[in-house]
């Protein structure tokens, strides 16, 4: 149980962290000057061309290494970094690459006008962003942001191979002590199904809020 | 078809000694090596009704949309209640507004309507009257319901309050975003061909709307294919050609008794 729990702690966390990122990083991308825009691309090329596992190890060692030479070399102590505090970095630095094309699409799906009425009113960037552009765009990237939620569910296994301690792992110690292999990933099967399904539930109900003032496709059909 | 009322035009002709709320003088815009405005000059006083007119690709639209730098212009002096707008160039060479905040303060002035109406799409008719007031004029939220109330009711839409847009005819949501644009108390209405994109049943309705607003003394400056309405509710009006001002002058001079030839061309073939 409290495998599972520490696996939506990250994935929550990685989400969380992935949807600032992208936020950022597709505002980048549309608004940014040239540098701003050349570093995004070479960001999400790169972290959408590594394998996550790849990329888990390299952050998650090197990372960690990184930070704690470059705090000894400032004269401070070697520290311990968390298990949770890496693995929701290290995802939330991957979904966010992944967060910034999908954001990136759905701003770019909002009919430009009614950007150009906020602009009109004169609004400031900051209220547009909170105002028009966050609400306007959710409709358009919530199909791809669910995807990612629940790849960042799953993705949490990955960080088994750098020892934290999270469903899989659990399961597989578990398994492992009472030698009952399929009782054990059948039941953690059953968790990430649960968990799947909760959230399609969820989403279900924020997309049709996001949705609001579109009318229904039913009809069209 | 036509927003023709009974009642005669009463035009409010500005006096003299009004105030200028609107000044454009030899404006220039390129779009890359295209010259949309090649020295264009306007001026708005308080309570008159421009109604720039033109042939499609003559710059009328650019030219709105200039005045509130939608579109940045390329050279020119723009004043709004007599600030000029700061101008500077940008890393590329293309001019840009210097100072935002000025820009923002002016444009919150200026009570845009939008050919294809650009209502925000996530909010019903009234939370998209109080936007601008709220939270980019500060006004009181529960003050600004009760205004916007008001403002869906003139324009006949009282009933819409909590309806989104998209539910909505487009006549509907052009005098909802008439509605918009009057919840700011705008000192000037900038109408962007506020009927190209309608059905031809639901034209009359919106100029009425527009109409009234032309009869009570508002500052307006309209950009029409309407020639019947801007003979109509115009004080002056302005033939753009080719990025130029043609020929321009009261509406009777314009529509009876056009001297330039492409003038007289275009009011033969649009009518």
């Amino acid at each position: 149980m409290l495998g599972l729990l520490h696996s939506i702690e990250i994935a929550l966390g990685a989400t969380c962290l992935g949807l600032l990122i992208g936020t950022g990083g597709a505002y980048g991308k549309l608004y940014g000057g040239p540098v701003v825009r050349d570093l995004l691309a070479v960001y999400t090329t790169i972290v959408r061309a590594v394998p996550e596992l790849v990329l888990i190890l390299l952050l998650y060692y090197a990372g960690t290494d990184l930070i704690n030479q470059a705090l000894t070399a400032i004269g401070y102590q070697r520290i311990d970094i968390s298990g949770l505090a890496a693995g929701i970095a290290v995802l939330g630095f991957v979904q966010g690459a992944y967060s910034t094309e999908v954001i990136r699409g759905a701003i770019l799906a909002i009919p430009q006008g009614q950007i150009e009425a906020a602009r009109a009113y004169g609004m400031s960037p900051s209220l547009m962003l909170r105002r028009i552009t966050l609400p306007a765009m959710l409709p358009f990237a919530i199909p791809g942001l669910a995807n990612l939620w629940l790849i960042a569910t799953k993705d949490t296994a990955l960080l088994a191979v750098v020892g934290f301690y999270e469903l899989a792992l659990a399961t597989r110690q578990a398994a492992g002590v009472t030698k009952a292999y399929f009782t054990f990933f059948f039941a953690a099967g059953v968790l990430y199904l649960l968990l799947s399904l909760f959230s399609n539930f969820l989403i279900g109900r924020v997309e049709a809020w996001s949705r609001r003032g579109m009318p229904s496709l039913k009809e069209a059909r | 078809m036509m927003a023709q009322g009974a009642a005669p035009v009463l035009k409010h002709t500005a006096q003299d000694g009004a105030a200028e709320a609107i000044h454009v003088e030899n404006l220039h815009k390129k779009f890359g090596e295209l010259h949309v405005l090649k020295g264009v000059s306007l001026s708005a006083r308080d309570g008159e009704v421009i109604a720039i007119i033109g042939g499609s690709g003559s710059g009328k639209s650019t030219l709105l949309r200039c005045i509130n730098c939608l579109e940045n212009p390329t050279s020119g002096i723009i004043r709004v209640n007599g600030e000029e707008i700061k101008l500077k160039a940008d890393s590329h060479g293309h001019t840009v507004p210097a100072d935002r905040k000025q820009i923002e303060r002016i444009r919150s002035k200026l009570g845009m309507v939008f050919q294809n109406f650009n209502l925000w799409s996530h909010m019903t008719l009234i939370e998209n009257v109080i936007e601008v007031p709220v939270h980019v004029l500060g006004v009181k939220r529960d003050e600004a319901i009760a205004q916007a109330e008001k403002l869906l009711a003139r324009v006949g839409l009282a009933e819409k309050r909590d309806v989104y847009p998209a539910y909505l005819s487009g006549g509907q949501q052009q005098r909802a975003a008439i509605a918009r644009a009057l919840a700011i108390n705008p000192r000037v209405m900038l109408f962007d061909e506020p009927t190209s994109a309608l059905d031809p049943e639901l034209v009359g309705e919106v100029l009425k709307v527009i109409g009234d607003l032309a009869r009570e003394g508002r500052t307006m400056v309209l950009v029409t294919h309407e020639m019947k309405f801007a003979r109509e509710v115009a004080t002056h009006v302005v033939y753009l050609y080719n990025g130029l001002v043609e020929e321009e002058g009261p509406p009777e001079q314009i529509f009876g008794a056009p001297k330039s030839e492409r003038l007289k061309q275009f009011i033969r073939n649009i009518g």
